[in-house]
């Protein structure tokens, strides 16, 4: 049963976009296709993600959030959505926890999450 | 009526270029074999009597054998009939023995109405069986009757129960049609074809595809 959806999964024109691995607390560009009639743009979402479901079936979702000009803003993504360019990771973040809901109603520095460095052996 | 038996298989989201998701139904639809083509001067009424999915011969009782053996076919789990078949569908002549899939019938875009026998739920109250709303309040006073139908009739006049009133019993496993599902994919090769939205019963549930 599981292959035939496979098959179907594969052949509807779901692009496997390279996702970098990223995860809750990372910080993260999505390069969203967006349509204006006949012309197409691309328009960058830039914030943290809070969460990230169902990673590795085609149900897989996340959720940005970023503060806009004082306000606080979230959008959800499907993984598969073929309007997602390219998704760009540009900061580690240092979080316990995979849901941070607890970054909502917050402003500032208590809004942020800690870099987590990632240290790599000199050789 | 044309159409096709097949099976479900199960449920998956399909993205569009719009980056819009669908919650889409996989079916196997086919290739349906034409088991006896029924006529006005024998049977009385036309229709086009079509088979499905392959059964073992000693699971087969013999007049069942004789019946697959006079459209040269081996013997099915599934017989359906199908009424105006002949006058509806666009291939060439067809005759008892001959093989009808998916793309035969259907294209991509069209709509079609789906029948099959629903999931059984048992023995349910009239809130999930009937979508009663229940008493309302759970406080209150609320004794512990919450999901109950109220009053069924008049104690004095008419003093007895209206025959149909809506109550509690066997719910699900009932033969339903979903009209007006698009067809979003047919593979060919593999007999698949992806509706949009659910269609009715459990995964490997014959379900009649009707165009």
């Amino acid at each position: 049963m599981d292959k035939i959806i496979k098959i179907v999964e594969q052949q509807s024109g779901q692009k496997n976009i390279e996702f970098p691995n990223f995860k809750s607390g990372d910080t993260i560009i999505v390069h969203l296709k967006i349509k204006e009639g006949n012309k197409e743009r691309i328009q960058k979402f830039q914030g943290i993600v809070i969460k990230r479901k169902n990673v590795g079936t085609n149900r897989e979702t996340f959720s940005v959030r970023k503060i806009s000009n004082g306000i606080g803003v979230e959008k959800i993504f499907s993984a598969i959505s073929q309007s997602i360019e390219k998704i760009e990771k540009i900061r580690n973040g240092s979080v316990r926890r995979s849901r941070l809901y607890y970054l909502r109603g917050k402003y500032g520095k208590s809004a942020s999450v800690k870099e987590k460095r990632i240290l790599t052996s000199k050789s | 009526m044309i159409g096709i038996i097949g099976k479900k298989v199960g449920m998956t989201q399909i993205s569009d270029e719009n980056g819009k998701n669908t919650a889409c139904t996989v079916v196997i639809g086919g290739p349906c074999h034409i088991a006896q083509i029924k006529n006005k001067e024998i049977d009385g009424y036309e229709a086009v009597q079509l088979s499905y999915e392959d059964k073992k011969e000693k699971n087969t009782n013999k007049p069942e054998q004789g019946h697959f053996k006079k459209a040269k076919i081996t013997p099915k789990r599934k017989l359906v009939e199908f009424k105006n078949f002949l006058e509806e569908y666009e291939g060439e002549n067809i005759k008892p023995g001959d093989s009808i899939s998916l793309q035969d019938i259907f294209t991509e875009g069209d709509y079609i109405d789906v029948t099959g026998v629903s999931k059984g739920k048992g023995f349910q109250g009239v809130v999930k069986r009937h979508g009663f709303s229940g008493v309302g309040d759970r406080t209150h006073g609320q004794h512990n009757r919450q999901r109950s139908p109220g009053s069924i009739g008049g104690a004095s006049y008419p003093s007895r129960v209206f025959k149909g009133i809506r109550m509690a019993g066997r719910t699900g496993g009932d033969k339903v049609t979903v009209q007006n599902l698009r067809v979003m994919k047919i593979i060919p090769e593999s007999n698949i074809i992806v509706l949009s939205g659910a269609v009715p019963g459990s995964r490997n549930n014959y379900i009649i595809l009707k165009k």
